[in-house]
């Protein structure tokens, strides 16, 4: 798994991404309901301090790119009741995101 | 003196238990008043490094009281002024949507460094609604103190999972094929919801537009209505 940062984004938008499915211990920004869940990448947000870092008094160096990565509810819950195409959003840091399952990044 | 810099939900001195800046009726889950129970650990951990801080000569009380009254300044009025603005003046919306610090800068609101904004704009086809599943964050500068059900663990995990049951129960009923869009904000980005300026409102002014903005409008748990009388 690849956690360098990099000056220059590592996704686009219109991406697909899957969130990694990692387990780590402490504060961090990534939901457990989208790990492992496909999305795309609708925007990138630009490079921010690590929140997982600075929330033990650190500085959150290097910055990270952000990216807003939209899920299909459906994809995200089972037996979703709304309609098929509601959404959710939320903002991902880029050491999250992988290339979906049989694509290669 | 148990009100202080932390985060609470309602104003001071007034209005306890009863959070609604809007007329609508529907029922929010109730505020906890701070004369009712015994301080949580949080509160007297707050006031032990308040003292701590003001007996050191970090900050004085006048100082914390000031940053508390600026936080109180901030209301959802602000916020309403700003999607009315929007709704007149399409440049500013445009500026709004893909430049929401410099658009509110342009209108001398200053959003601190803390957290960047953005602004998401309901459609005829999608509606937004915004919650922070991972803790309570909000666009307080631009909308005050946010409301203590925003903060509860049972709106924070139920807009997630079933959106349009938390906004009937809202009284939201939005209309078939409207795609319910949830934001939930992780990351240092605050978002704001910017709602659709209904029918019945041309010609308005920008006072009388701002009225019918509502903080739920902005963020997403209600819509902007045109009451009867006006509508006519």
């Amino acid at each position: 798994m690849k956690h360098s940062p990099a000056l220059e984004p590592q996704f686009k938008i219109g991406d697909a991404v899957r969130i990694d499915n990692r387990t780590v211990v402490g504060h961090n920004r990534t939901p457990v309901y989208i790990r492992g869940k496909t999305g795309v990448i609708t925007e990138i947000q630009g490079r921010m301090h690590e929140p997982s870092r600075m929330a033990y008094h650190k500085p959150g160096l290097p910055l990270m790119y952000w990216y807003k990565v939209r899920f299909q509810q459906r994809d995200l819950w089972p037996r979703y009741k709304g309609d098929a195409n509601d959404q959710l959003e939320l903002d991902v840091q880029e050491d999250w995101l992988l290339a979906p399952r049989g694509k290669k990044k | 003196m148990t009100h202080s810099a932390h985060d609470h939900d309602h104003a001071h001195g007034h209005d306890h238990g009863h959070d609604h800046s809007h007329d609508l009726d529907h029922p929010h889950p109730p505020q906890r008043d701070h004369d009712a129970d015994e301080m949580s650990p949080y509160e007297l951990l707050e006031e032990a490094v308040r003292s701590l801080l003001v007996e050191k000569g970090v900050l004085t009380g006048e100082e914390i009281a000031r940053q508390v009254d600026l936080m109180d300044s901030r209301t959802p009025a602000m916020g309403a002024k700003v999607v009315a603005k929007a709704w007149l003046d399409p440049d500013f919306k445009k500026h709004l949507l893909k430049d929401t610090r410099g658009a509110l800068a342009g209108l001398g609101i200053d959003i601190g460094t803390l957290a960047d904004y953005r602004t998401v704009a309901n459609t005829a086809k999608v509606h937004n609604v915004v919650v922070c599943t991972l803790c309570s964050c909000y666009p307080k500068l631009l909308l005050g103190i946010p409301p203590a059900w925003y903060k509860s663990l049972a709106y924070r995990s139920r807009v997630v999972v079933d959106p349009r049951s938390v906004l009937d129960e809202f009284g939201l009923a939005l209309k078939p094929g409207v795609e319910v869009r949830v934001h939930d904000s992780t990351a240092e980005l605050r978002y704001l919801v910017l709602p659709m300026r209904p029918r019945g409102t041309e010609g308005w002014t920008e006072d009388q537009l701002a009225a019918i903005i509502t903080r739920d409008c902005m963020v997403g748990t209600a819509v902007p209505v045109v009451p009867k009388k006006a509508a006519a």
